[in-house]
């Protein structure tokens, strides 16, 4: 009675230890797996038109003293 | 009669008198010289894209001077605000057409994002997408 709940217990620790190692040769394998995804580079370049959207929140930012223009200089306006 | 009170008897009537002089043009109309307000009413000239005033065709003798000077003066008021700002005067210049353009009266010309000298209309003119939205 008493041996059988033993094997029983081992079983448990050993089980629990085979679960473990497999969670962690996925964990090693994972990166390996992604990396078989080929990642061809587009035909042409990605162009950022980074001067475009300065601007804009440029002229966004000036909106204040521009109308303070026109009242401070309504001769010129 | 003390003085005092004659004296706020006569601000008292020079005041409203005042605001209703005031209120009788549009801000602006009242300030600009004879000759550009006609300009500006006639299409002669209109608000260009730039921040600056254009002619819309051959520049009539006589008002090509007038124009450049408020130009001038209008660019010296740009530089002094880009400066403060940390901006580029194009960029000041730019804004301000921007507002300009907006604020142009129907019958008033201006230049749309394409180049072309509109007509303003009841509606909103054509403005340059970057344009922020202003009143």
């Amino acid at each position: 009675m008493n041996r059988t709940n033993l094997t029983i217990a081992v079983h448990g620790v050993r089980r629990r230890a085979i679960m473990i190692r497999g969670i962690v040769m996925v964990a090693m394998l994972g990166p390996f797996v992604t990396a078989c995804v080929n990642v061809t580079a587009p035909s042409d370049p990605i162009v950022i038109e980074l001067n475009v959207n300065i601007k804009q929140e440029v002229l966004y930012r000036l909106v204040a003293s521009a109308e303070e223009n026109i009242e401070s200089n309504p001769e010129i306006f | 009669m003390p003085r005092h009170t004659l004296a706020r008897r006569l601000a008292g009537l020079a005041l409203p008198a005042f605001a209703l002089l005031a209120m009788a043009q549009p801000a602006g109309a009242m300030q600009r010289e004879p000759a550009y307000a006609e300009a500006r009413a006639n299409g002669t000239v209109g608000e260009r894209i730039d921040g600056y005033l254009g002619f819309t065709g051959a520049p009539p003798a006589g008002l090509r001077a007038v124009i450049d000077d408020i130009n001038i003066r209008r660019k010296a008021s740009y530089a002094d605000r880009a400066r403060a700002a940390g901006v580029t005067i194009e960029e000041f210049a730019f804004a301000q057409g921007c507002i300009l353009i907006a604020r142009t009266s129907p019958g008033e010309k201006y230049q749309a994002p394409g180049g072309s000298w509109q007509t303003r209309g009841s509606g909103a003119p054509q403005l340059d997408p970057r344009c922020p939205a202003v009143g």
